[in-house]
């Protein structure tokens, strides 16, 4: 299977739809270990992007998620929108003049996307981040060599789910050190509902 | 939620008209950012210094836009940091050649986006470089620690050597001096309102403080009864001399967080002095006033900036800006 251009402005499409419908709920898991504005930003953040890639016509992948990159980074805010920035801009890099992406571009991309969200927030796995979705998924990547939606929207729901008994290092949560426990951290939340857009796409090819 | 403001969701745009306005030959707003510099700016063979984080701090950082101190400020939404394009903005409108200096108070968000938009301005030639500002001894780990009202005796510190024809590296230089010898602490006796939320971020019981409270309401060390003026002093003073040992000379910041009579910041001076004296500790100047506040909590923090012969020049160096003369 190869997502096509129209794949990837689906799936940027249908994340911010998921966005919008758990605005609140991000909001809300925020407002537990952080300062509570996680989901207005980054519903803010996708509408602005989905917004843009309607507006353009694109040559190729790579196109679609460097706009993409660069309105998150722009117009999320907070520590996410550097983060979640970053990820996008480090796959646009692997994608590049790529009119399809195969399992293997998309894999190179998203071990990209990792190792440049871990760089830029100085973050590891195990921290309750969105390091620990993202890493997971590059991981699932590895192990496939197609795209298959069950397994990327199953691992991604686990790994945010994992993120509840981890105690917060970094960002604002960290304040909280042993209360964060308990807790699902905010953006392996909206990190997974981006996978989980991810899988539709790919279920509904 | 009792605010004057028209539109929640304007408050800082509608902020920055009026701080422009009231310093039209000083200060100007780049078209179609947050991004508020000095008039002259850029200045040739000058290193340009930049600062900003979330708005809610006024006169940080804006106010302290101007001679011998910042040459541009960014402001972000409501306690949220600004985006690496608006501070890539500010880098390029300052930059005379010589670099540009990022002062950056330690927050995870401020941390990434400045660092996101140095890399931008390193990709289009120009020199950047950084201090990451965390006097806030509330927090044990120093690399977790805030950064707070002390950021602005690094301002003081980077735009008076920038002033003096320092280079990037000697503006640098300054700005860590600074920071390694200073530390703060802050409480709060209300929590604020951020004005699109509504409702406050926290609650204090009526006869409840927090001590080691952040700027944005962060949890601090100890919530209890509130107690007297010189017991508040003495917590605050001792928590920051038993971090750092300032034996020497020393300037003094009590900072007021938005909503606290200045009646009660001098009482706090008072007792600080007090204890400082009985330590030992020579105190050169004292800063009394609203420098890093916190929207209209009720509260103060109190900095001690340890000094040498280099930070007291830069300390008395000239500046003037809208909430800062010396």
């Amino acid at each position: 299977m190869e997502l096509t251009v129209q794949d990837i402005v689906a799936w940027i499409e249908k994340a911010n739809e998921k966005m919008q419908a758990n605005k609140k709920y991000l909001t809300t898991l925020d407002q537990e270990i952080g300062d509570g504005d996680h989901g207005i930003n980054m519903a803010r953040g996708f509408q602005e992007a989905a917004d843009k890639l309607t507006e353009n016509d694109y040559p190729d992948t790579g196109a679609v998620l460097k706009d993409t990159a660069m309105t998150l980074m722009s117009k999320i805010g907070g520590a996410s929108g550097p983060l979640f920035g970053t990820a996008f801009l480090k796959m646009s890099v692997a994608a590049k003049g790529a009119e399809t992406l195969d399992h293997e571009t998309f894999k190179h991309g998203l071990e990209e996307a990792v190792n440049g969200i871990k760089q830029r927030g100085k973050a590891a796995e195990g921290e309750k981040t969105l390091v620990d979705v993202w890493a997971k998924m590059a991981d699932l990547f590895n192990r496939e060599t197609d795209f298959s939606a069950d397994k990327i929207a199953d691992e991604a729901a686990n790994a945010m789910e994992q993120t509840k008994d981890m105690m917060a290092m970094k960002g604002r949560a960290a304040y909280f050190k042993e209360r964060s426990i308990g807790h699902i951290d905010p953006g392996s939340a909206s990190s997974q509902y981006i996978f989980a857009a991810l899988a539709d796409i790919i279920g509904g090819k | 939620m009792k605010k004057i403001m028209n539109d929640p969701n304007e408050v800082v745009q509608e902020m920055t008209e009026g701080l422009t306005a009231a310093h039209p030959d000083e200060l100007k707003q780049l078209p179609g950012t947050m991004v508020i510099a000095k008039m002259n700016a850029p200045i040739s063979g000058k290193v340009g210094i930049v600062s900003g984080g979330g708005s809610g701090h006024e006169p940080a950082h804006a106010g302290y836009v101007g001679e011998g101190m910042l040459d541009a400020a960014v402001a972000g939404e409501v306690f949220t940091s600004p985006t690496p394009d608006q501070i890539f903005e500010a880098i390029k409108a300052v930059d005379g050649g010589a670099g540009v200096f990022l002062v950056i108070k330690n927050y995870t968000g401020d941390v990434l986006n400045f660092e996101m938009a140095a890399e931008l301005a390193e990709a289009e030639g120009i020199k950047v470089e950084k201090v990451v500002v965390n006097d806030d001894v509330a927090v044990d780990d120093p690399s977790s620690r805030r950064g707070i009202a002390g950021t602005i005796f690094v301002h003081k510190a980077a735009g008076a050597k920038a002033d003096q024809g320092g280079s990037l590296q000697e503006v640098k230089a300054a700005a860590e001096r600074a920071v390694n010898n200073m530390r703060s602490m802050g409480m709060a006796l209300t929590p604020c309102t951020v004005p699109a939320a509504g409702s406050p971020s926290f609650q204090l019981g009526e006869n409840e403080m927090e001590i080691g409270i952040g700027i944005h309401g962060e949890s601090g060390i100890e919530r209890k009864e509130i107690t007297s003026a010189d017991d508040i002093a003495k917590e605050l003073t001792e928590q920051v001399l038993d971090d750092f040992d300032f034996t020497g000379e020393a300037a003094v910041m009590i900072n007021g967080l938005g909503s606290t009579p200045e009646m009660e910041l001098y009482i706090v001076n008072r007792k600080v002095q007090a204890i400082l004296a009985d330590r030992g500790i020579t105190v050169y100047k004292t800063f009394v006033g609203e420098y890093m506040t916190s929207l209209e909590m009720t509260g103060c923090s109190v900095t001690l900036l340890k000094l040498d012969d280099e930070l007291k020049t830069l300390l008395d160096a000239p500046a003037q800006t809208p909430a800062f003369h010396s």
